[in-house]
């Protein structure tokens, strides 16, 4: 057993829910304090990035990253935590997969400063004024990070040794995470490198509705605002989309007790490779008139054009890190 | 020496923020730009989602108030589908809400605000934090504070599924009851939650108020600015923070404009400036005139302080007390000091708490009707909730099928962006003389924008999101100090 070891927790781009995430775990959060000394953490503390650039390298044990990666600060930031880290772990589902923001990838920086700084019903910027990284404020200059085209998320630009999922990573998985710091801590054995902290199989192996599912085929699709969902029953059987089979579980269904279909925040199951590609092709092949005699390529679609937003659908929180990621550009 | 001082990042709110104080010869502040150095793009990548699935997706926009995020939502997709949703539906949002502003408050003012006066802004980086708070309060004062917020993020998680990322609301409704046994745990909740909203206000006026040195500071002209503000009232022109017309008062606290949400486009306007991702909120029908206060430029200023300046009052018992005794206390009927938004927060949670109190108890809240499916076509629509920062615009356009054609939002803490501008620049021009600067006066021209409780998460939305504070020392074009933090 070490001494206490040092500990940061950084946001790139992020919301905050998963700092918040780790003070609702309310007094749990003395049994990080007890073995660890959190140096780092800017929504909460008051300490200096220029304190951080000081330290030697691997003078942190271990960081917990959260957000994406979407402008040089983000960039810099994640170089330099690595540099300073023994242990990165990507916290959440920004940092594991590029999340929600990472829907973004369907456009580039022009088409969000488009909608943002022009079109804009509640803008009036006749002179289509845009921010720039470097502005002249009388003679002395005001810098603000370069905007990049695409999110990406935290193993796309640094090693990642540990994945915590989640949007935010639920109080079971954050206690998980709390396992493998002692485990730093205590100089036992670790998980291995890469392994994402939560339950191997996907959301549906322990769902409390998985007793209501039916062989066969998805006979319709329909919206979940568009009937009353039944609290007992298996979504899928009830016509609505959801991403439980291609969804890692270790959530606790706190969508599913919710009676909300799940949107795959926890990313892919352990065998999975791409999850976005998985739902795709699983829907194409299931969703059908429900008869099991021939029937006519055209008359099976329509059901299944009933999705229409596959990206926002099976790709809602996975987009930067599917193999197919990019908008066509005319002429790339 | 003329210089710049930039501080970088701005710590304790939430999201990622720049300052930049510009020196003249002497050493005298000449300027300052508050920054804010993120984007993430909301409003274009919700293009093209079913309008059903906003509410799920909004409230990522921000993990401090994603509640409210998740309220304004499925208010404008009501809004869309021109659904109205069953009294049951209603009171449990209500309830949602309250319990939100309530995490929501307590947060900002136990974790972020507070150490500033206990221990004080002059106290070791180290101790000016909650951890330094709870040492000079005492342990259960601390423990008091983490379990009522806890339950407070109960409350949500039990109507809505999660706490910082909700589900349950949907167009036309909430997708779930809450069971008679969940309803007895949050009544017992209630009251313990209503209980310690007023020893909040207790601890405020027992450490803060009766201590000359805050009770100056908050008196002081140097956190004071005369500007509009704008925030939501009932029927009965009493503070509310989920429904409701907007009103807005001039600098003299009369009324200049009352509005419904769907009137938003008539009323503001934004301006927008190279050197921030931000961009400047005004009054349409007053103008822009810069980074200004005072009665000819259309800046105006949302949160706690304003949401009490504009209504007649606060719509219960406890609260209405200390509504009065507020604005006794500044002898007069709209108050300018800006780190009186720290007091007027903590009466908005005693508000909150006794609508909890009240919900919580009332027969329609336990009714098992929370739904109507939608039956008109999806068009447009616009929904507005006071979130704990502020007045909160989201504005949908679909087409036929309910697939998003356009999104406009406005957050609170932007509507505050001139506000935070300009707080800082007087702070700044009041504490830094002849260039010198310390820890202490740079975390007091902090506190100048820290009493907006500024979410500069949420305020990214548009574009990139996040706020640590750099202050930059400019010296004859070249960089001359630099103080990070964060």
């Amino acid at each position: 057993m070490k001494d206490k070891l040092t500990m940061a927790v950084n946001w790139a781009g992020a919301c905050g829910g998963c700092d918040v995430s780790i003070l609702d775990i309310e007094d749990k959060i003395f049994s990080i304090t007890k073995i660890a000394d959190i140096i780092y953490w800017p929504v909460a503390m008051d300490f200096k990035r220029k304190d951080l650039a000081a330290l030697e390298p691997d003078s942190i044990d271990i960081t917990l990253f959260n957000g994406m990666i979407r402008n040089s600060e983000h960039l810099e930031d994640a170089k330099l935590l690595r540099e300073k880290s023994k242990v990165m772990v990507a916290f959440g589902s920004c940092a594991h997969l590029g999340g929600i923001p990472g829907m973004a990838n369907f456009t580039d920086r022009q088409g969000i400063f488009d909608v943002s700084y022009i079109t804009s019903p509640s803008t009036g910027n006749p002179d289509g004024t845009l921010p720039l990284t470097r502005v002249d404020a009388g003679g002395r200059d005001l810098t603000l990070p370069e905007f990049h085209d695409q999110v990406r998320a935290l193993d796309r630009v640094v090693d990642v040794d540990y994945y915590v999922p989640g949007c935010p990573p639920p109080f079971n998985v954050i206690m998980k995470t709390i396992e493998v710091v002692s485990a730093v801590h205590e100089g036992e054995e670790l998980p291995a490198k890469g392994s994402v902290i939560a339950d191997r199989n996907a959301l549906c192996g322990d769902c409390p509705r998985k007793d209501t599912v039916r062989p066969g085929l998805m006979e319709n699709v329909v919206r979940p605002h568009e009937k009353m969902i039944d609290p007992d029953t298996c979504f899928l059987e009830q016509g609505i989309i959801c991403m439980g089979p291609f969804t890692r579980g270790g959530c606790g269904h706190l969508c599913i007790e919710a009676n909300m279909p799940c949107r795959g925040c926890f990313g892919p199951a352990e065998k999975q490779y791409d999850q976005g590609t998985e739902a795709l092709s699983a829907f194409g092949s299931v969703v059908s008139a429900g008869r099991d005699d021939y029937v006519p390529r055209g008359e099976m679609l329509r059901p299944v054009n009933k999705v229409k937003d596959p990206l926002g659908t099976f790709y809602r929180f996975s987009l930067p890190s599917a193999i197919i990621n990019r908008n066509m550009k005319e002429g790339k | 020496m003329s210089g710049k001082i930039t501080i970088s990042p701005i710590t304790r709110l939430e999201g990622h923020g720049k300052i930049d104080i510009m020196l003249d010869d002497d050493g005298n502040v000449s300027d300052s730009y508050f920054q804010v150095v993120e984007l993430r793009g909301f409003e274009k990548f919700c293009q093209g989602r079913p309008v059903e699935e906003l509410p799920r997706i909004m409230p990522k926009i921000c993990g401090v108030c994603p509640g409210a995020h998740h309220m304004a939502s499925s208010k404008a997709c009501d809004a869309v589908y021109n659904v109205q949703i069953p009294p049951a539906a209603e009171n449990l949002r209500r309830l949602f809400y309250n319990a939100h502003m309530s995490h929501s408050h307590m947060l900002h003012f136990f974790a972020l605000a507070a150490p500033d006066f206990i221990p004080g802004y002059d106290a070791k980086p180290e101790k000016r934090n909650i951890l330094g708070l709870i040492e000079k309060l005492g342990m259960e004062t601390g423990k008091e504070v983490m379990k009522i917020r806890g339950y407070a993020q109960k409350i949500q998680a039990m109507i809505a599924g999660h706490a910082i990322h909700p589900v349950g609301s949907i167009p036309g409704g909430l997708s779930k009851p809450l069971k008679s046994a969940e309803l007895d745990e949050i009544r017992t909740m209630a009251d313990d939650i209503k209980a310690f909203a007023g020893t909040a206000l207790q601890l405020f006026k027992d450490h803060i108020l009766s201590d000359s040195r805050y009770a100056d500071m908050i008196m002081s002209e140097m956190y004071r600015h005369e500007t509009y503000y704008m925030g939501m009232v009932d029927k009965n022109g009493k503070v509310n923070f989920y429904d409701g017309d907007i009103r807005v008062t001039d600098p003299e606290g009369n009324l200049f404009a009352a509005f419904e949400p769907g009137e938003y486009l008539d009323h503001i306007d934004e301006h927008v400036e190279p050197w921030t991702y931000l961009k400047f909120p005004y009054l349409k029908n007053v103008g822009w005139r810069g980074r200004t206060d005072g009665p000819d430029s259309g800046v105006y200023r949302v949160n706690s302080l304003a949401r009490l300046n504009v209504a007649d009052g606060m719509a219960t018992e406890l609260a209405q007390k200390e509504y009065e005794e507020f604005y006794s206390f500044f002898d007069s009927p709209v108050v300018h000091n800006t780190l009186a938004f720290h007091w007027a927060r903590l009466i908005e949670n005693l508000y909150a708490a006794e609508e909890i109190v009240n919900l919580a108890s009332d027969p329609d809240t336990a009714g098992k009707d929370v739904r109507n499916i939608p039956a008109e076509t999806p068009a447009e629509g616009v929904g507005v909730v006071e979130a704990p920062r502020g007045t909160l615009f989201h504005h949908y356009i679909t087409d036929e099928n309910g697939m998003v054609k356009d999104v406009n939002l406005i957050v609170a803490t932007v509507q505050n962006n001139a506000g935070m501008d300009m707080a800082v620049r007087r702070a700044a021009k009041n504490l830094i003389k002849n260039g010198a600067s310390d820890d202490a006066v740079l975390n007091r021209i902090e506190m100048a924008f820290r009493a907006f409780d500024p979410c500069l998460a949420c305020a990214t939305h548009a574009g990139p999101g996040e706020m640590p504070l750099e202050v930059v020392f400019h010296c004859n074009g070249r960089v001359e100090r630099r103080i990070r933090r964060g």
